[in-house]
């Protein structure tokens, strides 16, 4: 009885996407038609300009944007050195004109936040180089060197938000499965505790173990499934199309930095005396070809964690994209048989993009693996070898 | 000169893009597409060892990817260019 209740709704569901989404697209057509009648604005105008719209979904902001008008704001934080900190929501922003935000000194401009220098009429002073003078945010560059004239932001934006998200959700999943082993000791994992060990062991036997070598197996465990879990719930939320989700965490250039740095500071610091040795002063090479080996394979660490920066980053990017380039054909074309075979095709590349999701936390996950292993690993390979020649 | 090439970086920047995906999707493509066939034969002659295959090809397949994406990452930024 209540499988077939399910079964119905979600059918109705389908139905309701596969017949809403041409319906949106023409009310939003309609409404673009409105307001064209009202002003003055350019033909050019009316054009969805739908990849500002999958960039500015892809980039982080300070906003969620639901539908239309709708967006849950966040909060602002800024420090301003000899000002102190300033906090606000950032609904607290308002148009001055078509493309800039203002909410007191400070002012919104293509994603950036700026506090611009005001000439003594009130009106924003130009630099020279016909950008805005005045502060802006504080980059590791200005850190560096030691600019001034910068404030510090420490908004919690969306992928701010989203990180934080996952992250407490992770906290939450965890440590209900581990009171769950400590309540109910020696006995099979039952429900949700099954899952996660099912998983779980999963990395330690057919990750961590194919790799790492049995001694030290252990001590590298819960760095591996803290990246594969951290990835993994960060690409999956990114997937749900509204609010507490679609933060596109792993899809940000920065957050897999962090992750592949770790990665590559795991290496460099339990790297053990087999692993430099054999890369700063390769055994039974000649010296000439030492000066041609040796940068290379110093090269060759950065580069593993460099791709691994790259793969994670492009391959969510690339799917947040694939997503809102099949919806959005949708909206630019406007007719129903397309929109009901572009429905169909976003629903699978939603399937495909979950699975991507698991594939990219495992890779990463493997490879890193991986590169621990080969940096800790005791080298009887190269005296077998040896032993042959 | 310095004008003309300007010029040309502006106008022919999403064309190079346009191009460049291709390059890079054939290039996948023909990758993904050995390693999967070698795959499937070697599961074929082999399907005990089914799983162990699978797992190798998942991570080959990874290896060439990272280096599409690359190749798809930088065609992004040229077209934005």
């Amino acid at each position: 009885m209540s499988k077939v209740r399910v079964l119905n709704i979600s059918r109705v569901l389908m139905v309701l996407l596969l017949v809403g989404l041409p319906i949106l697209s023409r009310s939003q057509q309609q409404g673009d038609e409105d307001r064209l009648s009202e002003g003055p604005e350019p033909i050019a105008e009316k054009e969805l300009d739908f990849s500002a719209f999958i960039q500015h979904h892809i980039a982080d902001d300070y906003l969620f944007h639901i539908a239309g008008d709708i967006a849950v704001p966040l909060p602002v934080i800024i420090y301003e050195s000899g000002k102190g900190f300033d906090m606000f929501l950032s609904s607290a922003f308002h148009h001055t004109d078509e493309n800039h935000l203002s909410r007191g000194r400070y002012l919104y401009h293509h994603g950036k936040l700026f506090i611009p220098d005001l000439n003594a009429d009130g009106t924003v002073q130009m630099g020279e180089d016909g950008h805005l003078a005045g502060k802006h945010e504080a980059t590791l560059g200005d850190l560096i060197s030691g600019n001034k004239h910068v404030f510090y932001n420490f908004s919690i934006t969306k992928n701010v938000f989203g990180l934080l998200l996952g992250v407490s959700l992770l906290m939450i999943i965890f440590f209900s499965v581990a009171s769950k082993y400590k309540s109910r000791p020696n006995q099979a994992p039952k429900g949700f505790q099954g899952m996660m060990e099912v998983i779980i062991l999963f990395i330690q036997n057919d990750v961590a173990r194919p790799f790492i070598t049995e001694k030290k197996v252990n001590r590298f465990l819960p760095y591996l499934l803290t990246l594969f879990f951290f990835i993994l719930i960060n690409n999956l939320l990114g997937l749900i199309p509204i609010f507490p989700g679609s933060a596109n965490v792993t899809g940000n250039i920065a957050i897999t930095m962090s992750l592949a740095v770790l990665s590559l500071l795991m290496v460099i610091i339990n790297g053990n005396k087999h692993f430099w040795g054999h890369i700063i002063n390769p055994p039974g090479v000649p010296l000439v070809v030492k000066f041609l080996l040796v940068p290379i394979e110093l090269i060759g660490i950065v580069t593993k964690s460099f791709s691994l920066m790259i793969r994670l980053f492009a391959n969510i990017t690339a799917g947040h994209i694939i997503i809102m380039s099949i919806i959005g054909i949708t909206f630019i074309i406007q007719s129903y048989a397309v929109g009901i075979v572009t429905s169909l095709f976003s629903v699978a590349m939603f399937t495909l993009e979950v699975l991507v999701a698991f594939i990219q936390a495992f890779i990463f996950t493997l490879l890193t693996a991986q590169m621990i292993g080969q940096a800790v690993d005791e080298g009887h390979h190269a005296e077998v070898k040896s032993s042959h020649h | 000169m310095a004008n003309l090439l300007n010029i040309l970086l502006e106008s022919w920047g999403p064309l190079g893009a346009g191009i460049g995906a291709g390059l890079v999707a054939i290039g996948a493509g023909l990758g993904i597409g050995q390693i999967g066939g070698r795959a499937a034969e070697g599961i074929a002659r082999q399907p005990e060892s089914a799983n162990d295959i699978r797992g190798t090809a998942i991570i080959l397949a990874a290896f060439i990817e990272g280096v599409a994406l690359f190749g798809a990452v930088i065609c992004f930024l040229a077209m934005n260019a």
